[in-house]
Formats: C-alpha cells, structure tokens, sequence
C-alpha cells in the first residue's frame, strides 16, 4: 500500500502498462518504469515528474476508459505529480501553501501589490505615487530594491533547493550517479526542447485525438521568455554595480534586448497555454488542481504585462504606481515560487536527470526504503 | 443519420486495419468511400486496437528493424507455421506485396519505433506501432477524415443484399432505424467470428464456452455469415483458430495482450488433476506461444495452472494479474482448489526426475527430465524454493480463420465456381486463405494491410468503371 489513492492508482497502472508496453516508444516514462517491477513512492514520483502530460498514452491506450481496466496514465501522474509537489515543499509548515494554491498565491500577490503601494505613499508623500515620472529610485533607492529583491529571491532558491533535494533522495538518485555532468547535460536538451511534450513525433493531445503542437509552442515562448526576464533583470543589476551605469537603458542595451521579447514571451505564453487548458479534455488533467495550474499561468502573464507596461509608462506619471504593482507582482512571484506550480520545472529537470543516469547504467534506481512518501 | 438510405461507391464494412486500408485505398484511387463500423467510436477497430506489429518482407535493414528479411524466408516462416495450410499462389502474391505494404502504411500517417523491449525478439521480421495498434487506428483515420471517407460508428451490418454473385445494397442498423446503403462495390472487413461463442461452439463444442476472447466483442462474423448464406465460397476449418493461454482471470472479451503469460518454459503446466500433459521445455516460448491456448482447451474444463517456484519469478514478462503464491506446494494445491495430494506427488515426480544443467533460458539448455510419461525437455529445475507461485489459465480466442475464399484481387470467389462481379474481402474474414492453421507474429496485420490495399483499389476500380 502506498501513502496516497494516487499513488496507489498510480501504482495499478504501471502494473498494468509494464504488462502491456505499447507505449515504451512515447516518452520517457516507459522505458523508465520497465526498468521497475515494483513500485516504491519514491518510483512513482519520479516516474509522475517524467511524464509531460503530452497525452499521447491515453488517446493510444485500448484500455483507456470506458474499457473496464480504466487506464489514465496521464491524469494519474498529473495528480501524483502535483501531491508530490506539496509532500517534498520545504519547510513543511508551508506545505498547506499548495491547498487552494491559486486562492493563496492570489492573495499574496494582491498584498505584495498592496504593500507597495502603501510603502511608496508612507515612505515618501503619497504624491510621489504619480509625480515622480522616469526615475524609479526616488521611489525606492537601488540599494532597498536590490537589497529586498535579493533577500526574497534567495529564500525562494533555498526553499527550492531543499525541495528539490527532499525529491532527489527519495528517488534514490544518487544510487546511480544522477548529477554527473552527462546526465545534466542530457536533461538540459531535453528541457530546453520539451523533447516529451511531443506525444511521440506528432505533437500532444488537447481536445481530441487529432495532435496539435501548440503547447509546446506557447511553452517554449513562456519558458524562454521568463529567461529573458530573468537575463534582463540580471544584466541591469550588473550594469549598476559593476559598471555603475544606473537605469534607464537605451533601446538597444542588454535588459531592453533581453526584457521586451521576454516580456512579450511571458504575455503571450501564458495566455496560449490558458487557452489550450481550457479545450483540454477533461479526462487528460487533474481538474482539483486548475487552480493551482492558472495561478501560476496568471503571475508569469502578470509578470511580463506589468514589466511592459510600466516600460511605456515610465515616462509619464502613472510610472508610481506601474513600478509598484509590477514590483508587487515579482515579490510575490519569488515569494511563492517553492509552493506552486513553478517547481515542476525543476522536478522535471530532476527526474530526466535520472533518466539519464538510468538509461546509461541500464538499471534503476534505488529507492530507499526508509523513507516513507 | 437523418435519411434512411444512403448510396455510396464502395462501402466498406468493418472498422480495423483491413477496412481503413481499404477506405483509404479506395478513396486515393477517386471513389466515394463510406465505412460502417459496429462499434462505438471508442471501441472502433475491432480487434487492431490490441496489436502491436506487422510483418513484411524487406530487403534492408531500416531504422525500425535490424536486418533484411526476404520473401522466401517470410514464405519458409508461413510454410512452418501452417505446415503447408496455404493456398501458395495467394499467399506468395501477399509476401510479394507486404514489401512496400511499410512504405505505403508509412505515407498514410502510421508511425513506426525501433523494437525496444519485450520478450519476443522480433526486431528484424516485424515493424512496431509507435504507441501500438490503437495509436495505429487513430492515424488511419485521421487519414481518411482528411481523404473525404465517411465513417459511420455504431453501425453494424444487419444484412445484405446480393442478387447473382453481385452486392446491392446492406442494411445497417444504425441509431434503432435500418438504414439501407447501396453501393457500387462492397469490401467486407468485418473480422472473423471469435466472439461469437454459439458459432465457436459449431467446431469445439460445449467447451467453448469456457474460452476467453482476447479481442473486441464486436467480431461476431455475422458479415461472413450472410457472405457464405449468399453463395461465396468458404475456406478454412471451423476450428483452427489462433488461441494462446492467458490468465483464467481475464474479462471475458477485450482483455488484450496484458493477460497473456510467457512463464511455461519456467515451471510445469498442470490440469484439474494435477496432472503434467505437455512437455514445456519443447522450443522458445515465442515459437511455442500459439500452441498453448489448444492444449488447454483439450483439458478437463479447459483449465490449467502453471507452477513455478520463487528462482522463477523475475524471469519473464510481469503480467496484469499478481500470480497467486504460497509456502508450501500443499498450500497452494489448497489455493487452486487442486487435488493436494496429487500436485504433491506431481511436483515430487517432477522434481526427482530432473537431471543435473546448467539453466539457460536464452538457448536450448541440458536441464531436462528422465524417467517421466511427459519429459521437460529443457529449462526443467525442481520446484523447491518457496514461495510457490501460480497462474491458473485459459484458451484465449485471437481469431478465427474459417472466411471467405478470394483471388489475388482479393475478390471473393463463388461457391459454384467463379468470381463475384463487387464484392471484394480483406483481414481476418479471409486471413483463412492465408493461415489455414498455426500463426507467425504481426502476420494478422500483413494480411488486413495487404488485401485490405488490394480490396480497396479493386473495389474503386470497379464503382469507378
Ligand atoms: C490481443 C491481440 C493482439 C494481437 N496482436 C497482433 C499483432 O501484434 N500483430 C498482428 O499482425 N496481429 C495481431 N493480432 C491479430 C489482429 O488483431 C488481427 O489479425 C487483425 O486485427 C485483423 O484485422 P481486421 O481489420 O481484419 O479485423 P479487426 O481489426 O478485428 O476489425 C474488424 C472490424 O469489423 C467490425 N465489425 C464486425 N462485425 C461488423 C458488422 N456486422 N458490421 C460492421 N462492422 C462490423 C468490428 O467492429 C471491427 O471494427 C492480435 C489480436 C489480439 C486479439
Ligand atoms: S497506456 Fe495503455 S497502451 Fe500504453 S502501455 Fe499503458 S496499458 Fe499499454
Ligand atoms: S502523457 Fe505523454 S509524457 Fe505522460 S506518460 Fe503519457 S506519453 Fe508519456
């Protein structure tokens, strides 16, 4: 018996799919279960982080419901994928985070919103809110920002870390060596090209069994947008302390070349894959979990609006209030980072880590049996 | 379906490999083409759906199979297997024709992988679906959608009318309302009749009813029923079949492949009675896997057990069904509801008479019995190791290979001699001209995809002139 329904279903598929093999050539997650004749937990999340949801296993399967083994392996793993998220969160006193997520990370980013708003106006005369046009740091001086960016994003890499390492030992990845440079490197290619979102070669399975490629699509320009978001704010941060060149940047500098097609990434990405989660079948998804799911969709799109927005605007005097609400929006971002759905890139990563590692050794990991999911 | 008559060029009927072959076909060659498929459009492909790869002749490796695989070694493979139960001529043409049957299935959307795992070790005869036959189905009707075919589901064919060796018209019960279809020319591809246990029960008897069917419920042979009531010819035997043993505890239709049981060669196979009554040492399992399903229909209420010990388990494919497993062979007599002191005093014999090897399974080993009515000719250890594992098992039904006679156009032929003017048959309703007994891997779909292509164009041919 395992810790969860989930997993106990997930565990009765795999079974089932490890008799039947059709789909070993779909995806990565085949091959890696029939290296397995028994499944710990610790297995089954890994193998539940393994799969992309391209769906292209249960438009396939003979035995797909209504046929009386009701075999889903897309949706179980969506669901054994996501309590996995909340069972590694670290500290565990945050786990609750991932309850009602899309609720919680809503209020969060209203109050980091709120927060500073209400910080410019007490910090300074509320009047600064829309008088201050072009120059952010009379606002709120580089070294506050920098410093309170800095703060809140290395919690969210600590907690991230330490998820991650929850989810790395309980996979039993180092009983193969998972984190040699090779196995990174494979990872890194097939992250980088969503290799296993491709449900085999033709695309994934949304609405019905004709395969479109489209997620894919809007995911890569989310993914690589929210780099170069991320290369954006880097660079900025390097042209003000190393060279000491303080912001606003030309057109043609490094954060406006890397930030306005990231941004524009991060507008458009998220709202294709809205849509798409809108047609999606039913029976493809975890529906308990759409909240979480929009959530996130909706602080990536939020990010990269408000980035946009306060570009045009900062010449004008609604720059106040643009600067506060986009820094509200990131705040909250690197804050609820380590409990939404954010980590399942680096799940992801992890377990095609391992996959690597597994495929090279050609035997599985070993899970330990102590620990208890 | 509002109208209550419909006309068509070819009507195909049927669902699977066969008939969208021949749609597509058909349809290439500019005819109007309505398929009739009686199954739900989940359920729809009747027994392709569980498939998983095909068989053609190939004169180079490709990226999906390791070597070349020539016609006449294809023609040497059908030959054993049916020990000469084939009509020649037609079954040449078909090995002649599977060659650029991968290509041509390739164009019309069917992916391929390289063979990965599983036990068979059929990586250069036969081609893998990319995610199997379902995934397969799915490809050839997004195909023939894109051509222009119709396709109606929850259709069956009820009746046919055929006036003089020439098809009219069917009536398909579609929606609750008979709907007659006329039709230019007719592909029949409605399978055989293996779910049909009335039918069954014609040739095997009362013990059909304990048969298992491994495929759709849907392959009731009422097509080739009303074919052979009009006048075509049949062929084959009523019993030959393909029938393997799968677990005892497998639905009753539609199990698939995830109930079949590859561990024979491990243990020994024992009746009702306890008793050995095969030898299950004799060949690789692969070669031997068609054999089994026979056998066990010949038993007392067509039920047997395969026994192995705990050395075994690992050894081969896992399966849907846990095995059931106990400490002592008593115990799991007790479990089986066998005679205990007679699997006692089975696996006692056994054991005693196994003779000193070194245990191989991937070649002919020298681990066999001496001195037994029914020897183990290889891979025989002793069951000692506790826990004792057991599967109880079935024949499971694959298809049937009594059909309708056809020619090299795959155009069937009458009874009183002669061709049918448009009434063309692809797959399992005429694989009997191919397969009179025994069975090749993948040789099922080779049969559908060949005369199902040939089917198609003749019938367009035909509705077009
Ligand atoms: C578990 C399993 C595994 C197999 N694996 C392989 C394999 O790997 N390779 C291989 O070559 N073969 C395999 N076979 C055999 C293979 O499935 C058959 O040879 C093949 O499907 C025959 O194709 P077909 O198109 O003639 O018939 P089917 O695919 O069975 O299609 C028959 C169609 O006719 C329809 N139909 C029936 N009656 C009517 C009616 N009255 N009106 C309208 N429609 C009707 C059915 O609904 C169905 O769609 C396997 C079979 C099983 C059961
Ligand atoms: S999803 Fe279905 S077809 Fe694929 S391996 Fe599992 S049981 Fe087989
Ligand atoms: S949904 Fe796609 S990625 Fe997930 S297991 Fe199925 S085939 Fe693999």
């Amino acid at each position: 018996m395992h810790a969860t329904d989930h997993l106990n279903e997930a565990d009765r598929l795999m079974t089932v799919c490890n008799s039947c093999r059709y789909c070993e050539g779909l995806c990565a997650v085949f091959p890696a279960m029939e290296l397995r004749r028994s499944f710990a937990d610790g297995d089954l999340n890994y193998l539940a982080n393994l799969c992309h949801a391209c769906g292209a296993c249960y438009v396939d399967c003979q035995f797909s419901p209504p046929h009386e083994f009701q075999v889903n392996v897309p949706q179980t793993m969506a669901k054994v994928r996501t309590d996995s998220y909340r069972h590694y969160a670290w500290p565990k006193a945050f786990q609750p985070m991932f309850e009602r997520n899309g609720l919680a990370i809503a209020i969060v980013a209203a109050l980091s919103v709120a927060g500073f708003i209400l910080g410019f106006a007490l910090w300074h005369d509320p009047s600064v809110l829309t008088g201050t046009s072009g120059e952010f740091y009379r606002l709120m001086p580089h070294n506050v920002m920098a410093g309170l960016f800095g703060a809140v994003a290395l919690y969210a890499l600590l907690a991230i870390v330490m998820g991650f390492l929850n989810f790395w030992r309980d996979i039993g990845a180092g009983s193969v060596s998972a984190a040699s440079g090779l196995s990174i490197w494979q990872a890194v290619k097939d992250v980088a090209s969503l290799r296993y979102l491709d449900g085999g070669g033709v695309g994934c399975y949304n609405a019905d069994e004709k395969p479109t490629d489209n997620r894919r699509l809007y995911h890569h320009l989310t993914f690589y947008g929210f780099l170069l978001c991320f290369a954006a704010t880097s660079t900025g941060t390097i042209y003000h302390y190393v060279f000491d060149w303080p912001a606003p940047y030309g057109w043609t500098s490094l954060p406006k070349l890397f930030g306005i097609p990231g941004g524009i990434g991060l507008v458009v990405g998220p709202v294709g894959l809205f849509l798409a989660k809108l047609k999606r079948q039913d029976d493809l998804v975890d529906k308990a979990k759409f909240g979480m799911e929009t959530a996130f969709l909706a602080m990536m799109f939020a990010t990269g609006l408000t980035g946009l927005v306060l570009m045009v605007l900062r010449e004008t005097s609604a720059m106040g209030i643009a600067l506060a609400v986009h820094l509200g929006v990131v705040f909250a971002l690197f804050l609820t980072m380590p409990y939404g759905k954010f980590v399942h890139g680096f799940y992801r990563f992890g377990a095609l880590m391992l996959y690597a590692a597994e495929r090279k050794a050609d035997r599985p990991a070993t899970v330990p049996t102590t620990a208890k999911a | 379906m509002k109208c209550e008559r419909l006309d068509t060029d070819v009507l195909v009927v049927g669902g699977g490999n066969a008939a969208l072959c021949a749609a597509i076909a058909a349809r290439r060659k500019g005819a109007r083409v309505l398929v009739v498929e009686a199954a739900p459009k989940f359920y729809r492909g009747g027994n392709t759906r569980h498939t998983r790869n095909m068989r053609c002749a190939h004169d180079t490796a490709t990226e999906t199979l390791t070597g070349p695989y020539t016609e006449e070694e294809f023609w040497d493979d059908l030959l054993r297997v049916t020990e000469g139960n084939t009509d020649e001529a037609l079954a040449k043409h078909m090995i002649a024709a599977s060659k650029e049957m991968l290509t041509w299935i390739t164009e019309q959307g069917v992916r391929f992988q390289p063979s990965l795992g599983g036990t068979l070790s059929l990586g250069r005869t036969n081609s893998f679906f990319l995610g199997g036959g379902r995934a397969m189905l799915n490809a050839l009707y997004l195909t023939a959608e894109k051509l222009g075919v119709d396709v109606l589901y929850d259709a069956p064919v009820t009746a046919l009318e055929i006036d003089g060796g020439s098809f009219r018209a069917a009536i398909a019960r579609i929606g609750g309302r008979d709907v007659r279809i006329a039709a230019k020319s007719l592909v029949a591809a409605a399978g055989g009749f293996e779910a049909n246990i009335d039918w069954l029960k014609e040739g095997w008897g009362e013990r059909a009813e304990n048969f298992l069917i491994r495929g759709t419920p849907c392959n009731r042979g009422d097509v080739l029923k009303m074919l052979l009531a009009n006048g075509v010819e049949a062929i084959g035997d009523p019993t030959q079949c393909h029938a393997v043993a799968i677990d005892a505890r497998a639905p009753k239709f539609d199990g698939g492949i995830i109930t079949r049981l590859d561990c024979v060669v491990f243990g020994i196979v024992v009746n009702r009675h306890a008793e050995r009554f095969y030898d299950e040492g004799e060949d690789f399992w692969p070669k031997r896997y068609a054999i089994w399903g026979r056998l066990v229909a010949a038993q007392p209420d067509q039920i047997a057990y395969i026994i192995f010990d705990a050395k075994s388990l690992k050894l081969f494919m896992p399966s849907l069904f846990p095995p059931i497993s106990a400490d002592s062979i008593g115990e799991l007599a007790h479990k089986l509801d066998l005679p205990v002191e007679a699997l006692e005093t089975t696996v006692g014999t056994f054991n005693a008479a196994v003779q000193p090897g070194s245990f191989d399974h991937t070649v002919f080993d020298d681990c066999r019995t001496r001195g037994l009515a029914i020897e183990k000719t290889h891979w025989a250890r002793r069951l000692e190791d506790p826990p004792f594992y057991a599967y109880p098992v079935r024949p499971g039904i694959t298809f049937t290979y009594l059909g309708t006679r056809v020619d090299r156009e795959a155009r069937m032929q009458l009874a009183a001699g002669g061709a049918t003017g448009n009434m063309f048959s692809a797959g399992e309703i005429m694989a009997g001209n191919v397969l009179g007994k025994g069975y090749a891997a993948g040789v099922g779909m080779t049969i559908g995809s060949v005369f199902g292509r040939i089917a198609g164009e003749g019938a367009a041919n035909h509705a077009c002139n």
